[in-house]
């Protein structure tokens, strides 16, 4: 059985044809060609698959995609390209925070979410903010760095991210 | 945040843009930027789990339930009834070959007559949907005789013992015999230590997409790790000629091993072939965990023996590991252990025996450190005993025994080229260790355990531990071992000069694809360097495996480079009349003289030129009945270490800091280094505290991210890098791999920094807090398993040989190198 889901994504009202046990995830990437967000344990404990839904902050493997219905959903693919890229973008590639990079859309909505709330954070709010991102390739240690370089340059330029 | 150094504000060239970049900047020894960031910081970067085609088909693997067992039927009636179902295919639909491997063709591309593990693909299917592809393959009925697993590796050297395959369960046992094994010493230490089965864990589920195509043959898009060796043992499962295959790298999310054998990529390319339509497989996690290999289990005894001084003289080591159902690299993992099994110690004496064991349990293969890793553990245990029993620094006890060029391992090799084992320990020791901090008012979350401390601090102890390990660069064994790559020097319609570059090599992550842009902006000082996508369309690049391709693929990309300079260069004088005297050189997109500069590039390289180059390392051999021989081509080092707290009451952990010194040749990318340094350290945090696959009966008990824990930011201390730069004689800027020797020393130094804080002996990893709080019952010492009556020494038959049915398995010659 299938079900229309029809939602606000990125700004733009979208609608797509879903089965009905579809998650807001499987949504994005296989109907609305937004594959940014991942799909590394569709079990909510590794926040790769992180959007923002009515601005929180959601694993979206763990939304059905009809939960979404009517709401607006936001997802890594809002924050910028590769002509403009988002502060936080910026800081994860200036501070060698990328590997393989599978883990990276969910961790950069997330701290795109802690800046937005919290512009200059402690380290410790910073480990808080992001122990629900799991990455394999990097250590954590540059990733640090990108949070708190993205904090930095906000600070810097009197601008929120 | 102060203190944070901002990269693009003082990196030389990191800058945004691609045309006109900076030249110099981007060169090698500088921390360039990554090319492929931007496309992984926008979500636009594709990974094989988000390829899609037109008409697309999804796979749905059925596997197996039981550990071991016969196959008396299978009925797809249900299965294929489904609507939706295209196509359901067993075992007697495999058009070619039944079997594959990386070594030995021993495992079967749809179970036969017998499932060996769980999670053995025994059917496939392909649906219009995966929920569809789901339902169909719990619809496929398999009739099983549940038989008697194996499941423990000891058990499984016993003579009596039920074989999995023809050739019995040894699958190789290595002898090395070096000087007087039953030499004395004054004193001598003995331990048994073991190690569980770690998970790679890579992010990104093992993922594919099989496009059959016109000419009968297939085009598979694969996030994989050798894209040819791939094609070598596919296209006889197919019944195709390799021409026919086409292996395409999709993005990779991580590898660490796990994506070295097969796992989707057959299946894929059956149910296309078969239904003519593009079929995409994507594994979920818990489906991961069951259809990669993982690192083996090991066992090991270790006896070492000293003198009053402290100084080696002889070594005894007994080592099993655990391959699982079938052999996977798990003959190349037992050759490794075994030659490192001492360290990076001078042993003038010494015997090691080392097994590879089929059992019914998961299958197991590669995962970064290969083998070392394992033995890192007991050996590092053993010193610190030896310096325990000598009353000796433990620090001291490893600077007195340290390798040097010069020097002899048990194999007999001669460490020929950069062995700077002294300089880093005495950095990794140099490094300031953190003061101790007091408990009591902490933040929770910097409590060992974190949020999960109940207490306030009470009961926490500090301890420092240290451990330095070795591990071979590249492949080994008599192994021939190459890597092409092609380089295209052009102008675009700008005017800009533009250097295209071909090579199989796979970015698994670890910033291969920087490295080879910054070879050829170092060599060619193009305005623009483009990487072709990998596929098999041109030659080998090797794998992206063993510390190789820094310096295989990117010998090879050097070699082009200049060759296509030479060309350039010629072509020059040719056009201006100048003699073969003259030095002419290439920077800044200009032909120079003396500084001078006589010719701009853009106006010789039309028509382009091209050069292609294979980069191959010196020939290793096979080892000699005594276990003797140059096995190895080269080798780096590494120290760690860990300092720990301990929370006495409740067993919980909290690293404080670890240092981290490597010996790395020369930094070709100083960040890409720590980046990998940090990482393969967060996997050694992860081995020493939290990650073992549980197998019960032969099941993974845990297989999910919920059960399965690793390292979270939460977990992870400040790692400080200190690269040791001595650079290899014959390696590309004599730049080492890097990726694997962290992970090789980080847990037996955090084991031992646990020891000290708990005064525990702590003989296996991962640690539990039921092992901190002394509420585990330790192993006691027992003697270690006969040597099985095999003929030992069986060389390793990788690459393009696994096509021969197991039955037919060549078990090579006693003694053959």
């Amino acid at each position: 059985m299938t079900i229309w889901v029809r939602a606000s994504v990125n700004g733009q009202l979208r609608e797509a044809e879903v089965w009905e046990g579809t998650s807001l995830l499987g949504m994005l990437r296989d109907e609305l060609e937004l594959p940014g967000s991942k799909n590394a344990c569709e079990e909510g404990e590794c926040g790769s698959c992180s959007v923002w839904l009515d601005g929180d902050l959601v694993c979206s493997c763990l939304v059905l995609a009809a939960q979404a219905d009517g709401r607006d959903v936001r997802t890594v693919e809002s924050l910028g390209t590769g002509e403009d890229l988002h502060p936080v973008q910026r800081a994860f590639v200036d501070a060698g925070a990328v590997q393989c990079g599978f883990c990276t859309p969910g961790l950069i909505v997330a701290v795109t979410d802690l800046l937005d709330r919290e512009p200059s954070p402690s380290d410790a709010r910073i480990r808080e903010a992001l122990a629900g991102n799991l990455c394999r390739c990097t250590g954590y240690e540059k990733i640090l760095d990108a949070a708190r370089l993205a904090s930095g340059r906000v600070e810097a330029s009197g601008d929120r991210p | 945040m102060t203190g944070v150094r901002d990269p693009a504000a003082t990196d030389a060239g990191a800058v945004t843009g691609t045309r006109a970049a900076p030249r110099i900047g981007h060169g090698v020894g500088i921390s360039a930027p990554r090319i492929d960031g931007v496309p992984k910081v926008t979500g636009v970067f594709r990974y094989g789990s988000d390829l899609r085609a037109e008409g697309m088909l999804h796979g749905r693997t059925v596997r197996s339930p039981h550990p071991s067992a016969r196959i008396r039927g299978i009925d797809v009636a249900a299965a294929l009834a489904t609507p939706g179902v295209h196509a359901l295919m067993v075992a007697d639909d495999v058009p070619g070959a039944r079997r594959y491997g990386l070594e030995l063709p021993d495992q079967p591309v749809l179970a036969e007559d017998v499932v060996r593990y769980v999670g053995e693909p025994v059917a496939i299917v392909a649906a219009d949907h995966p929920e569809t592809a789901r339902i169909a393959a719990e619809r496929v009925a398999v009739d099983y005789e549940i038989l008697e697993p194996l499941v423990d590796m000891e058990a499984a050297l016993e003579a009596s013992s039920t074989p999995l395959h023809p050739t019995g369960n040894v699958l190789r046992h290595v002898h090395i015999e070096h000087g007087d094994p039953d030499a004395p010493a004054d004193v001598w230490v003995e331990g048994l230590y073991e190690t569980g089965m770690q998970d790679q864990a890579a992010l990104g589920p093992e993922a594919g997409l099989a496009i059959p195509a016109e000419d009968g043959g297939v085009d598979l898009h694969v996030a994989t790790q050798w894209l040819h060796l791939d094609r070598a043992q596919i296209a006889p499962c197919l019944g195709l000629p390799e021409e026919l295959v086409r292996i395409h790298l999709a993005g990779v999310g991580g590898a660490f091993g796990s994506r070295e054998d097969l796992h989707m990529h057959l299946h894929a390319c059956l149910l296309a072939l078969r239904t003519g339509r593009p079929v995409r497989i994507a594994y979920d996690r818990h489906e991961s965990f069951l259809g990669h290999v993982h690192r083996h289990p090991a066992r090991m005894w270790m006896r070492h023996g000293a003198d009053r001084d402290g100084r080696l003289v002889n070594v005894h080591v007994r080592l099993l590991i655990d391959g699982g159902a079938y052999a996977s690299s798990s003959t190349a993992v037992i050759a490794n252990a075994s030659t490192f099994a001492c360290g990076p110690y001078a042993v003038p004496n010494a015997r090691i025996d080392g097994t590879a064991v089929y059992t019914n349990n998961p299958p197991c293969g590669a995962m970064r450190g290969f083998g070392a890793t394992q033995v890192c553990f007991g050996h590092e245990a053993q010193m610190d005993r030896l310096a325990a029993a000598l009353g000796i620094d433990p620090v001291e006890l490893r600077l007195r025994n340290a390798l040097a060029p010069g020097g002899a391992l048990p194999t007999g090799q001669v460490l020929r080229g950069s062995a700077p084992v002294a300089e880093v320990i005495r950095r990794c020791v140099a490094v300031p260790e953190p003061p101790a901090e007091p408990a009591m008012g902490r933040d929770p979350i910097e409590l060992p355990g974190g949020a999960g401390n109940v207490g306030r601090g009470e009961g926490i102890r500090r301890g420092v531990g240290f451990a330095v390990g070795f591990k071979n660069l590249a492949y080994s064994d008599g192994f021939d071992d190459g890597a092409e790559a092609t380089v295209e020097l052009t102008v675009d319609e700008d005017r800009a000069t533009v250097a295209r570059v071909r090579s199989a090599a796979v970015e698994v992550g670890q910033g291969l694809t920087t490295i080879l842009d910054q070879i050829v902006r170092t060599e060619l000082g193009a305005d623009r360097v483009e990487l072709l996508p990998p596929d098999t369309s041109g030659g080998s690049a090797g794998s992206s495996s063993a510390s190789r391709q820094t310096m295989m693929s990117g010998g090879a990309v050097q070699a082009a480079c200049r060759d296509v300079r030479d060309r350039l260069l010629a072509r020059v004088r040719d056009v201006l009349g100048l003699g073969a005297t003259e030095a002419l050189e290439l920077a800044g997109g200009r032909v120079m003289i003396e500084g001078a500069p006589i010719a701009e590039v853009a106006d010789h390289a039309v028509p382009s030129l091209v050069a292609t180059a294979t980069f191959r390392h010196r020939p290793t051999a096979g080892f000699d009945p005594l276990g003797q021989g140059d096995i190895h081509v080269a080798f780096a080092f590494a120290a760690e270490r860990a300092v720990v707290e301990v929370d006495e009451e409740l067993g919980l952990v909290r690293i404080v800091q670890i240092a981290a010194a490597q010996d790395v040749g020369r930094a070709l990318n100083p960040r890409a280094v720590a980046g990998q340094i940090e990482g393969a350290t967060a996997q050694g945090v992860g081995f020493a505290l939290m990650e073992e696959l549980r197998v019960v009966d032969g099941a993974i008990a845990n297989a999910s991210f919920t059960d399965y824990l690793i390292p979270t930011i939460m977990d992870m201390p400040p790692v400080v890098s200190e690269l040791i730069e001595d650079p290899e004689p014959d390696l590309p800027f004599g730049a080492k791999g890097v990726g694997e020797h962290a992970l090789i020393v980080a847990p037996a130094a955090i084991v031992a920094a646990l020891r000290d804080a708990t005064g525990r002996e702590l003989h296996r990893i991962p640690v539990r807090p039921d092992d901190l709080l002394g509420l585990a019952t330790p192993r006691p010492w027992r003697a270690p398993p006969a040597n099985p009556d095999v003929p030992f020494q069986v060389p390793v038959p990788l690459a393009g040989r696994a096509t021969e049915p197991a039955t037919e398995l060549d078990r090579g010659r006693p003694g053959a190198g």
